[in-house]
């Protein structure tokens, strides 16, 4: 199985002949040669030698056909959302995605291609970007977007420290039905800021003149619509930034948050034609006012003409960024996610103005018929009766995690267990790939507790 | 270089919409319609493109095609590591058991996908010789900042309050001082010294009781093997701070010697420059923090543990919490799994052995072109100066730019910014011999260009979709979306 055999003359080591690496023995010998040396240790002389050439405890090569046995082994031990109906969401949504979005972001030469630094060698990627950044604008009705960060949740994370910045205050007020990680992931980023995080309820948020923003999520965490309008009014009454984390499918039938005032707007950009993929890598977006850009974090890839008057496109407003700015940059990133923001931008082209309408209104109506089924049941009900989108919380009359346990039996992957924040309650999600037979599979499931 | 072949790319996605066309079909409505909400909660206009599927896989092909990219080109971008990425990495991270599983699904439905992390988790604490890991920190940078709060927090968990500054060489990537500030502290810088090593003596100048630590990149920007790493460990180390280390540059010391037996505390990975996962145009990457049993309480969460033959998600002791919305990049952390695996013991050490050799045959095959400010043995790659193209007429810049003429993408310019006229040039171990004598050949000749046709040099690129970009103009009239009313 091991393909190592003892190095050729000269070259003073054992030889792995990788298919990744070409050097051949007589390759390494003949640069050796022209470098006047006689092994590739030497050229590690640096490296004090108590410390050098440690014992390294890894598990031999493996080929190609035994990786693929081995990683599919492992991919077996998981249960897929396709094999069988699935209603979880909070936070990450299983959605169709057209098959053209693997097949265009598995190009080479989008795949392999590094930052678009070199602008002359990097058009596409920079057009890419652009359209996403024109995509995202119109999707939340913002006047610019960056090219993507890391996640919805380091997203908003980064939205919070933007709004202390621009407002030069030091308090961030998070509603309390934002997404409990999201929450966690801005309350890791603020620490050490002396930002000081306080939760507040959003029916009737308490902020003052130290408050840098308000932080809600639409629909929030539970799946619901907010009354955004008198939201961002409140916090605009007290000088402080309206900041919405919005799902974007929601997008597709609801009001925008910049027809509200949104001060920033960010997203979890998965949705969009990114598979679920335990978590990442995902996308996160992030729009602003124009009065903004210059605290924006992350690249922006703007328009502009070559020396011959063709339109191309540039990185540009680069001092803001770590590798011009350093220590006083808006941000340390650096690498983002830019493979999935052209996943987001191929998934946005092609469902376009009717696919996207027609997305979020199929989620909308299977989400309510599931929602109305259920609280039929005999000791099930609706806590919340705001209106919702995709995801709305049931009350159960059992905990919620026996139910799931029973549900799984059935092949049925349940709700999120939310009964720490509502008793005996579970989030149920609901998008466009159930069909009535999960519904009614899953309705089904659930009268059997009572 | 190809132009886009026969599908134009010039209109944009919103200028070739036409009403009525789709680029999907969606099933219909297998459920009684129920009532909308209050049409004060709708929105009327969707300003999405109309296209056909046929207009979206050209169009993103065409526009594919204006790109240099690993598979297309060499790519020598120096500190960025750009290798070849294994097909074989794609197809495993994609198939439904992995890319089909939710981030909370329960743990008994994802049993493989944590596995394998526990794996890596294991992998990688090996060959940084680091062996607490977390996954869940999402690129390089992402990475710095968390290493950076596990500090912070472990000198306040010491009450040691005061320990404001953290000492970080001229020479670094500038995400090192970006993310130190984000994570509170105070930023001091440190010059290198002759050989391009940290200088000793300024280290111990700024070595005192407010202190927090330093942030050190192994080798360093400049390619070199810094030969003084364990005093500067230990003058950190008596002093009360911590060594972090920046991983970016890993790819020469896999299998050499382990960051932990230098005296390393912390140290971030980029599993998308050492471990072959895609750079995508610029992500996703991964970048696991790796750290000492001291400081393994402070890791952000979650991490993978092991309980009997299960495993599970859990959160450390003084964990700084979390960083992400849920795990980690898993798609790009499987991708490194499978490199890792194929390349296994023996493959791990061929790759650093490969990058250097690479590296140094290169630098020495130019030394006597272009000006080599450090002469020394470099690691896995080689900084020069064009200083001596400048004196005739050619910057750093212009050179980088003609190199594109001749098929190759530019080695990374003005960085570090310690040397003048930088070009910084990676060649990895994945480029083949002849590929890598081709480019000391256009180096060479480009030399010879800037004395006979310096204007040739200086007007280039000539063959690329695009020639020199206007960035003054868009810097002072930033147009960063496509509006109906603008001009075209």
């Amino acid at each position: 199985m091991t393909t190592t055999r003892p190095g050729a003359a000269g070259t003073g080591e054992d030889h792995f002949q990788s298919h990744y690496i070409p050097n051949t023995t007589d390759e390494q010998a003949e640069m050796l040669a022209a470098l006047g040396i006689n092994s590739i240790d030497q050229l590690f002389a640096d490296i004090p030698a108590e410390f050098r050439n440690p014992t390294l405890n890894l598990p031999t090569p493996l080929s190609e056909l035994e990786i693929q046995r081995e990683l599919g082994g492992m991919a077996a031990k998981n249960r897929p959302l396709g094999s069988g109906p699935s209603f979880l969401g909070a936070g990450s949504y299983n959605h169709f995605i057209p098959a053209i979005v693997k097949s265009l972001i598995t190009r080479g030469e989008f795949i392999t291609a590094y930052t678009p630094y070199q602008a002359e060698a990097s058009q596409g990627t920079l057009q890419v970007i652009y359209e996403f950044q024109t995509l995202i604008c119109n999707l939340y009705d913002m006047e610019v977007a960056n090219a993507g960060m890391y996640d919805g949740a380091t997203s908003l994370a980064e939205a919070a420290l933007m709004a202390c910045r621009v407002t030069k205050r030091g308090k961030v007020a998070l509603a309390d039905t934002v997404s409990p990680a999201y929450s966690a992931v801005i309350r890791t980023y603020c620490q050490s800021q002396d930002i000081v995080v306080e939760t507040v309820n959003p029916s009737a948020p308490a902020l003052d003149d130290q408050t840098a923003c308000l932080v809600l999520q639409y629909p929030n965490y539970f799946g619901y619509i907010e009354d955004l309008q008198s939201l961002v009014d409140t916090a605009h009454q007290q000088g402080a930034l309206a900041v919405v984390s919005c799902d974007p499918t929601a997008m597709g039938m609801f009001q925008t948050p910049g027809h509200y005032g949104a001060d920033i707007v960010t997203g979890e950009g998965q949705p969009l034609g990114i598979p679920p993929s335990y978590g990442g890598p995902y996308v996160g977006l992030f729009a602003t006012k124009q009065q903004y850009i210059r605290q924006m974090p992350s690249r922006l890839s703007g328009r502009t003409v070559d020396k011959n008057g063709k339109i191309g496109y540039v990185l540009t407003l680069q001092t803001r960024e770590q590798h011009i700015r350093r220590e006083r940059a808006t941000s340390n990133i650096c690498t983002n996610e830019a493979l999935y923001a052209l996943a987001s931008t191929v998934y946005l082209s092609a469902m376009g103005k009717q696919g996207m309408r027609q997305v979020a209104e199929l989620c909308y109506h299977k989400a309510h018929y599931a929602a109305s089924q259920i609280s039929d049941l005999p000791g099930y009900s609706l806590p919340i009766s705001s209106p919702f989108f995709q995801e709305f919380v049931i009350q159960c009359p059992v905990a919620p995690a026996e139910i799931n346990r029973k549900l799984m039996e059935k092949n049925i992957l349940g709700g999120l267990d939310v009964s720490n924040q509502m008793a005996n309650g579970m989030l149920l999600c609901v998008t466009e790939v159930s069909i009535k037979e999960d519904i009614d599979a899953l309705v089904a499931a659930l009268a059997e507790f009572k | 270089m190809k132009q886009g072949g026969n599908r134009q790319t010039e209109k944009l996605l919103m200028q070739r919409s036409v009403p009525g066309r789709v680029g999907a079909v969606l099933p219909d409505l297998d459920v009684p319609a129920q009532p909308l909400p209050d049409d004060a909660l709708l929105r009327n206009e969707l300003p999405l493109p109309e296209v056909s599927e046929p207009e979206v896989v050209q169009y993103f092909t065409g526009l594919s095609q204006l790109n240099f990219s690993i598979d297309t080109h060499f790519y020598p971008l120096g500190s960025c590591t750009m290798k070849y990425n294994p097909k074989i990495n794609d197809e495993v991270a994609f198939q439904p058991g992995f890319a089909g599983i939710h981030p909370l699904q329960p743990i008994e439905q994802s049993q493989g996908a944590l596995e394998l992390l526990h794996k890596l988790q294991g992998f990688l604490g090996e060959i940084t010789g680091l062996p607490a890991v977390s996954l869940a920190t999402l690129a390089g940078a992402h990475g710095e900042l968390g290493g950076m709060l596990m500090i912070r927090a472990h000198h306040l968990a010491n009450g040691d309050t005061g320990r404001r500054k953290v000492a970080i060489p001229d020479s670094a990537h500038g995400t090192n001082p970006a993310s130190a500030a984000m994570a509170g502290f105070e930023v001091v810088e440190l010059a290198s010294d002759k050989d391009g090593n940290v200088d000793l003596d300024g280290l111990r100048a700024v070595a005192g009781p407010d202190l927090a630590g330093v942030m050190i990149t192994l080798p360093s920007t400049l390619g070199l093997f810094d030969t003084n790493i364990v005093e500067v460990c230990r003058i950190v180390h008596e002093a009360g701070g911590l060594v972090y280390g920046d991983g970016a540059n890993m790819n020469a010391l896999l299998g050499r010697v382990k960051l932990g037996d230098l005296g390393f505390d912390v140290a971030h990975l980029n599993l998308h420059k050492t471990f072959s996962t895609p750079h995508g145009g610029g992500g996703p990457g991964a970048g696991p923090v790796c750290t000492t049993s001291q400081l393994a309480p402070y890791l952000a969460a979650p991490i993978v543990t092991k309980r009997g033959e299960s495993f599970e998600l859990s959160t450390p002791e003084k964990s700084i919490g979390k960083l992400s919305g849920f795990h980690g990049n898993f798609g790009v952390l499987v991708r490194a799994y499978t490199y890792i695996r194929t390349l296994g013991d023996a493959g791990i050490k061929s790759i650093s052995g490969n990058a250097v050799l690479n590296a140094n045959y290169m630098m020495n095959e130019l030394k006597g072109t272009y000006h080599l400010p450090y002469d020394r043995t470099c690691m896995h790659e080689a900084v020069f100066s064009a200083d001596l193209q400048k004196e005739r007429g050619s910057s750093g810049l212009e050179i980088a730019k003609r190199l594109l003429d001749y098929g190759f993408h530019a080695p990374t310019m003005y960085f570090p910014l310690i040397v003048h006229e930088a070009l910084m040039i990676e060649p990895t171990e994945s480029e083949t011999k002849e590929t890598i004598d081709a480019f000391i050949q256009a180096l060479i000749d480009i030399d010879r260009e800037v004395t006979e046709d310096t204007q040739l040099v200086n007007n280039a690129p000539h063959t690329t979709p695009v020639a020199r970009l206007d960035e003054a103009r868009a810097a002072r009239q930033p147009d960063l979306r496509w509006q109906p009313d603008a001009a075209d």
